[in-house]
């Protein structure tokens, strides 16, 4: 029973929760139990909250037993990014300097998870404040690949997308900045969806770089994610660049699933050289089977894409320095070095922060910190965010030749724990092909599309979409998905090997 | 580096004979909205610390801003009413520097966008010559948030060093304020005090009229700093400026401009420098002293604030915040003193002392305007600062005022009586009538008891008597003292002189 009931897809399960075939408490304590069998080897989440969701799903049940209207996802367990506010539930970030501290608020998105009767299992482990692409910079220890333990399972989102790939839990919450999401998933077999920016609220999501941070959902299944991006998008008037758009219908077109007549562009300028040869011939299968369902495959250039990843190392860092000012173990986290002889305030703030940050986050707010300098800024943020107007501009440009472009979502499958640790450059190459959707606001989704012959290790394909048509990411995604399931004859997680 | 606090000082007239001194002065106004500038805390001052706090204002790690509507349309009126152009686009900036008080580490605040930029003030001063406008350029007037409150525990002076520990307020942070920052203010002369301090006045009575404030200097609502620098002509290049803080009354504001003065002038005239500082005003003693050097290569690193969207006003709501300003408060006052007919010296004392509204609303209510005048320049005034408190703070009205007048007007009350009266008023006696009824404060009107205590107070003279029965009427003034003695001043005086003659038959 057990094993079933982790292996259902969200909507199986909120479908036979509504049904009452089975309670909200069994699936809870399904997932609950797989944490516990798991966990220790995966290493995906901070903190597990057995309580308080067994007590969400107990709400559930009751709501149903008294006959009440459940909302689409109601019972259906989540893992939470650790960089998302739970109301009383310790939120690290990942980072040393927020051990201890349990937010006073929810999120919005936190709310509206609870408002739906989505049941929180716990905090995903993620690297400090969501600055890394393997989780390895968690303060807390590296989060595994499910497929290979010894392997990395992306990042910053890896603790998200390895609690869902290890089936502990059917859907969890990511953040995407340069491909925190996407990158995961591709990494893991899973699906990772960066919305529109905007399009989830971003209040109580502890801020990395405010201009390119978004929420989204993680799932196994382009389904799945659908539902959860309609419990959590929408305009929240707590976060003003939250777009007053309606929602799009996401999940409407990830049942359409037609790409008949649809124009699907490949960027010239993401693949080819530094992608794995397994990498590109799994994506290359995947452009012949959506031409196969009868879209058209056009070819279109972003020449301004080399710069995209030396303007988001600007950017991000800029954004990053100011956000981050506010740990000082003034109000909250720890505080170090007050009895040390007779310490002014600047020099306890001082010795807070340089105990609480990792080697990475120091390396960034130092970076930040320079390029906003008085006489650099014009040189250094000015002009990156000129950059970041010219890859707006390519991407305008594409997507009138295209619907969506597609890309493969990273460049290699996982590498292994520790090995680009040292070279914080080839860490941050692993995102070149994800940052231009950050940059320019518009929404991305990374699905499976098989195993590299070479490693047998999941591949990941991108699709972007113009900002506010996320609903065509679900559209081609759930064509391709459906496609692939029916060449594979069952889903690419089954042959992931059992934990 | 920092100047002992026994500086020499230059008498003043050498210091206008050799020096030409530029002004330039930064207001923070807090707004009265009634939350704060990015969350929806409340602003009420004087609450319990850290009650008036949430996520937003203490800074939490996720929490974000919203702008507070109000607040953008008090800026935009301010503008308005300062002649300022209103951006058609502008942004918010974060301004980062680490300090306690600031729950995030940044102050969000506007930095080459300002919501309102461009405009000026005309301020009248009074001059050798007679009444003089001087023009006041206003660079900008823009909208940003006030930090929390620190508070240094233990150590005998309250400042930092020397502090057991220091205590933070969060209640006032992300309190909208407006900071409103002038042009170099040059050509005053020898009136860069009194111009300093005339800005400063008309701004808080445009302010008030705006009522986008309390503009109470004392309680912090209404800041001033001023920037000043010496120079040793009008066409030499600007001298090097300091900027002195905790300026908290229009008085002070003219004392430590000329203070600053008369030091600077000292200093360059000793061969010295001016170090670019930031300098604390001294209430008690009238000198500042120095407080952080200052200079301009300070890098608060600002950038567009990623958080916020740009704030872009339309153009049609903009214009109808326009039609809807109030009346200039400059020409609000020259249609007043003309229909009171007094002089520009009388003027200034009304408008001085703060008190043009509650006057005009006591003439409003058919009291004269001297008498109005009278009551809250000279007696009420005198009250509020004797308890430290606005005029408007007094727990009187210009309605009971009028009534007192009227009473008065009716003969019912001498000018002493008048005063009892609006003692009781203040004392919170109830309204003039209820303090006058239970009081028993009423002129002695009928015939019978004067005649009854002329007669006593004669005969208890009889010398006095006799001189002006012989002639000599102003002796009467004896007479008429003892009988208003007599009735403890509830006599109309006046009736007390007729009937005393009548009875020694003298006329006058």
């Amino acid at each position: 029973m057990t094993s079933e009931l982790i292996s259902l897809t969200a909507a199986e399960t909120a479908s036979k929760v509504a049904s009452g075939e089975v309670s909200a408490v069994e699936v809870a304590n399904a997932h609950l139990d797989r944490i516990g069998a798991v966990d220790e080897r995966v290493h995906a989440f901070l903190y597990v909250d057995r309580e308080g969701a067994l007590a969400a799903a107990d709400a559930v049940d009751k709501a149903r037993a008294a006959g009440e209207q459940l909302s689409p996802l109601a019972g259906v367990p989540l893992a939470l990014k650790d960089v998302m506010t739970q109301k009383g539930i310790p939120t690290t970030c990942g980072s040393k300097i927020l051990e201890g501290w349990r937010p006073p608020y929810d999120a919005t998105v936190t709310a509206r998870l609870k408002a739906a009767g989505v049941v929180i299992l716990g905090k995903t482990n993620m690297d400090e404040f969501a600055m890394g692409s393997s989780t390895e910079h968690s303060a807390y220890g590296p989060t595994h690949n499910p497929w290979d333990l010894d392997r990395i399972p992306g990042g910053s989102g890896g603790g998200s997308a390895a609690a869902v790939a290890a089936f502990e839990a059917p859907l969890a919450i990511g953040t995407d900045t340069g491909g925190s999401i996407r990158q995961p998933a591709a990494v893991t077999g899973t699906v990772g969806v960066k919305p529109t920016y905007g399009a989830v609220s971003r209040y109580g999501l502890v801020a990395l770089a405010s201009s390119l941070d978004q929420a989204g959902p993680c799932s196994r299944t382009v389904l799945d994610a659908a539902l959860l991006q309609s419990v959590i998008a929408g305009h929240d008037p707590m976060d003003s660049t939250s777009v007053t758009d309606p929602v799009p219908d996401v999940v409407g077109a990830a049942l359409r699933a037609d790409v008949k007549g649809l124009k699907i562009g490949i960027v010239r300028e993401l693949g080819g050289e530094g992608y794995q040869a397994g990498v590109r011939q799994r994506f290359d299968e995947a452009v012949t089977i959506l031409e196969g369902l009868g879209a058209e495959i056009v070819e279109v250039s972003c020449p301004h894409f080399p710069y995209a990843l030396a303007a988001y190392y600007l950017i991000l860092p800029s954004e990053c320095s100011s956000n981050l000012a506010k740990f000082d173990g003034v109000r909250f986290g720890i505080r170090v070095g007050e009895g040390d002889g007779d310490p002014s305030i600047e020099q306890v703030m001082g010795r807070t922060r340089a105990a609480g940050f990792g080697d990475e986050t120091i390396r960034r707010i130092m970076l930040g910190t320079y390029a906003l300098s008085a006489g650099y800024y014009d040189a250094y943020y000015g002009q990156a965010q000129k950059v970041r107007t010219l890859i707006q501009r390519d991407f305008a440009a594409a997507f009138a030749q295209a619907d969506v472009l597609i890309s493969p979502t990273a460049p290699t499958t996982a590498f292994k724990l520790g090995e680009k640790l040292d070279d914080p450059l080839a860490m941050y190459l692993n995102d070149v092909a994800t940052i231009p959707a950050n940059l320019a606001g518009i929404p991305g989704m990374s699905l499976p599309v098989g195993l590299a012959p070479e490693d047998g290790l999941p591949v990941g394909l991108q699709i972007m979409a113009p900002a506010l048509a996320d609903d065509r990411l679900y559209n081609v995604g759930a064509a391709l998905e459906a496609a692939l399931l029916q060449t594979w004859g069952h889903p690419i997680l089954q042959e992931a090997p059992s934990l | 580096m920092s100047t002992s606090t026994a500086d020499a000082v230059v008498p003043y007239d050498e210091v206008i004979a050799e020096f030409d001194p530029v002004l330039g002065l930064e207001v923070h106004v807090e707004l009265g909205t009634n939350t704060k500038m990015f969350c929806g805390c409340p602003t009420e001052f004087g609450a319990e610390p850290n009650t008036q706090v949430c996520p937003v204002c203490l800074g939490l790690p996720g929490s974000m801003p919203a702008v507070n509507a109000t607040a953008v349309e008090s800026a935009i009126r301010i503008g308005l009413a300062l002649n300022c152009k209103i951006a058609t686009w502008c942004r918010f900036a974060r301004k980062n520097y680490f300090y306690p008080d600031m729950p995030k580490n940044f102050q969000t605040s506007q930095y080459d966008e300002p919501i309102c930029y461009d405009g000026y003030l005309d301020v009248d001063v009074e001059t050798d010559e007679g009444m003089k406008t001087f023009r006041v350029g206003i660079e900008r007037a823009h909208m940003e948030e006030d930090t929390g409150k620190t508070s240094h525990q233990g150590g005998a002076t309250g400042r930092i060093h020397g502090a057991d520990y220091s205590l933070v307020d969060y209640n006032r942070a992300g309190i909208p304020l407006i900071e409103i920052v002038t042009k170099t203010i040059e050509g005053t002369g020898k009136y860069a005090p009194e111009v300093a301090r005339a800005y400063v006045t008309a701004l808080r009575e445009i302010l008030r009229g705006l009522g986008v404030s309390d503009v109470k200097m004392e309680q912090g609502s209404l800041r001033c700093d001023a920037n000043v620098s010496l120079r040793p002509s009008p066409d030499a290049k600007l001298g090097t400026r300091t900027e002195t803080k905790n300026v908290n009354s229009l008085r002070s504001i003219e004392r430590a401009v000329r203070y600053e003065m008369t030091r600077q002038a000292a200093v360059l005239r000793a061969g010295g420098t001016i170090i670019q500082e930031t300098r604390h005003w001294h209430e008690d003693t009238g000198i500042t002293t120095s407080g952080r050097e200052k200079s301009d290569a300070e890098d608060y690193r600002y950038f567009p604030e990623p958080d916020l969207v740009p704030i872009a006003p339309d153009p049609a709501w903009v214009e109808k915040l326009r039609s809807e300003l109030p009346e200039n408060p400059a020409v609000y006052q020259a249609r007043l003193q003309a229909a009171w007919g007094i002089s520009d010296f009388d003027m200034m004392a009304v408008v001085r002392s703060g008190a043009l509204d509650l006057v005009a609303e006591t003439v409003a209510l058919g009291a004269d305007q001297a008498a109005a005048r009278k009551w809250w320049v000279g007696e009420l005034t005198r009250i509020a600062n004797d308890r430290a408190v606005e005029l408007t703070e007094l727990p009187i009205t210009p309605a009971d005022v009028a009534r007192v007048e009227a009473l008065v007007g009716e003969g019912a009350l001498n000018d002493k009586l008048a005063r009892q009266v609006i003692e009781g008023v203040l004392a919170g006696e109830g309204s003039p009538d209820e303090v006058v009824a239970a009081r028993g404060l009423a002129v002695v009107s009928d015939d019978g008891p004067l005649l009854e205590a002329i007669d006593a107070a004669l005969a208890e003279s009889p010398d006095v008597a006799e001189k002006i029965r012989s002639g000599k009427v102003a002796a009467a003034g004896a007479i008429v003292g003892a009988v208003m003695k007599a009735t403890r001043g509830q006599a109309d005086a006046g009736r007390v002189r007729e009937l005393l003659l009548e009875r020694l038959g003298v006329s006058e």
